[in-house]
């Protein structure tokens, strides 16, 4: 059976290759710290699964601190270097066309197509891949699949695609791990029951004497306690035990499916407006080089306010 | 009490401008030890959970795909399909992404989109040449404020038609829930509640991206000399 391990090799090798290029990067003004966090996080990948926990939480205070002392440098472009990828890109531009469109288009259709079809594809009695990771071992072979089919196109050699990748990360920073650190997080604090210390506040202070308050109470503590948690999923079971369920449906009557459902979404109106939910909201700010990393959080709280207010309104009229 | 102060420094640390990446391990430490671990118990029950969840950076992979193609001219290719079409705009560009990714998420598809794969390569590039076609070369805010607001539309898109699909992870996780209260209720009884949010996102974000178009217009009227 295929499993993350497959894709875990597949990432540790370009986190590797990130580390040795950055490593030989003589435009990057520091070389050994940005090569020392990258081959963390290869190391992390390569052999998270051998080396003890505590090894790995080494590993994750020593990328900590390689940011937050500002270890990472990022390379540039001389001039030249600059002329000679424009001419790169008019000469290809000219030749390939539109086509240079399709490979862009195979990564996210094979992981599509291959969750359809391999997530119950049988060989010899056993799932051929992990049903539960389809998705992320389809796209793994969709990124594969693509640049078999691109770099043929575009007539360039493998190492092309692997520099661009270290430029691309030089971009993105260490802002691509804070996903990753955040889940960690939230799987601590969950240990240390950070949740029910929350939840118990909450219903401890905050009264509601109608369907309406109540219905407010529970969406605007489902998208706080996400603003803080960075994630709908954290806060969902600690309000719906705390508000959801003993005060929205018990006391005053609602539906629970609609009361869950609507209370849910309001989970995720929080998620649009924290900082904590790094990958939508800090790693597109990294990604698309803003100079505000709080700008796409500052485009999406306007909605995200409107649609937790009719939330309230919604919950208010269906559930009861 | 005390198990909270890792949010407190989460918050003193974001909002002080420290290295996030910095500020989350710090608060987790801080969290354990608050909570009665010891610090190697601590930096182990981090470091399993890191390691637990290393399928979160794997959207990385895309990055040499992207990457090639950005290098043999990818954005180029995208701003040249939007300035074939003559009525385009950002506002009407974006409005017609958001509809397609809600759909194609409320039927599963969650993976037809997304920052890396979509918004930086195609979605961004087509958005800024929308506008380039019609007020000439844009100033860095302007663009900076184009390039959020179609990461934006990625993400409220995402996030709000997902739930109409009835095997995604958050109605699996209601019904789980409830179940466990005692509550049985039919994935389909949860999706279905979602439609009605659903809608109000598509008209108030499509709204908001067709007043950008005005927007946009007046910013760039009130730049020109």
């Amino acid at each position: 059976m295929i499993t993350l391990s497959f894709v875990y090799v597949l990432g540790g090798a370009l986190f590797t290759a990130v580390a040795i290029l950055s490593g030989l990067d003589p435009s990057n003004p520091k070389r050994a710290g940005t090569t020392a966090f990258w081959g963390l996080m290869a190391l992390s990948l390569l052999l998270g699964d051998q080396i003890s926990d505590f090894g790995n939480g080494l590993i994750v205070l020593g990328m900590a601190v390689i940011a937050g002392t500002g270890g990472l440098g990022k390379g540039s472009l001389t001039p030249e270097a600059e002329t000679d990828r424009q001419a790169f890109r008019r000469d290809r531009g000219a030749r390939i066309g539109n086509w240079l469109l399709a490979p862009a288009l195979i990564v996210p259709t094979t992981a599509l197509t291959g969750t359809l079809l391999l997530k119950d594809l049988m060989v010899g009695g056993v799932h051929l891949v992990d049903p539960k990771q389809a998705t992320l071992i389809a796209m793994a072979f969709g990124v594969l699949l693509a640049l078999a089919v691109a770099l043929p196109l575009i007539r360039t050699t493998p190492m092309v695609p692997l520099q661009e990748a270290r430029r691309l990360l030089d971009t993105v920073g260490w802002s691509a791990v804070l996903p990753q650190a955040l889940a960690a997080l939230g799987a601590v604090f969950a240990l240390a029951g950070v949740g029910k210390v929350i939840g118990a506040l909450t219903t401890t202070y905050i009264p509601a004497h109608s369907p309406l308050a109540a219905a407010a109470l529970y969406c605007c503590g489902m998208a706080g306690f996400t603003i803080l948690m960075g994630n709908a999923f954290a806060a969902f079971p600690i309000m719906t035990a705390g508000i959801g369920l003993p005060l929205v449906v018990m006391q005053f009557g609602g539906n629970p499916a609609v009361v869950c459902a609507i209370g849910m979404l309001s989970g995720f109106c929080g998620t649009l407006m924290t900082p904590m939910a790094a990958n939508f909201n800090l790693v597109p700010a990294a990604l698309l080089e803003l100079p505000d990393r709080y700008s796409v959080i500052k485009v999406q709280a306007p909605t995200a306010l409107i649609l937790l207010a009719a939330n309230i309104v919604l919950m208010t009229l269906f559930a009861f | 009490m005390l198990t909270l102060a890792g949010i407190a420094i989460i918050a003193i640390g974001f909002v002080a401008g420290f290295n996030p990446l910095l500020v989350v391990t710090v608060a987790a430490v801080v969290t354990g030890l608050a909570a009665g671990l010891s610090l190697h118990e601590v930096i182990s029950a981090l470091g399993k959970a890191f390691n637990d969840n290393r399928y979160v950076s794997m959207v990385w992979l895309v990055l040499p795909v992207i990457g090639l193609l950005e290098r043999a001219g990818l954005q180029d290719r995208a701003r040249a399909l939007i300035n074939r079409l003559a009525n385009a705009t950002t506002g009407r560009l974006l409005i017609a992404y958001f509809f397609l990714r809600q759909i194609a998420a409320a039927l599963g598809l969650t993976s037809l989109g997304g920052q890396a794969q979509m918004v930086r390569p195609l979605i961004a590039p087509m958005a800024e040449a929308a506008s380039e076609a019609r007020f000439g070369p844009l100033p860095d805010p302007v663009r900076s404020q184009i390039r959020a607001q179609a990461a934006a539309a990625d993400n409220i898109a995402l996030f709000f038609g997902e739930d109409i699909f009835i095997a995604m992870a958050s109605i699996l996780l209601i019904r789980g829930f409830l179940a466990g209260n005692g509550i049985e209720v039919e994935p389909f009884a949860l999706s279905v509640w979602a439609i009605p949010t659903a809608i109000v996102a598509l008209l108030v974000h499509g709204v908001r991206l067709w007043q950008l178009d005005r927007q946009l217009a007046g910013k760039m009227q009130a730049v020109k000399p």
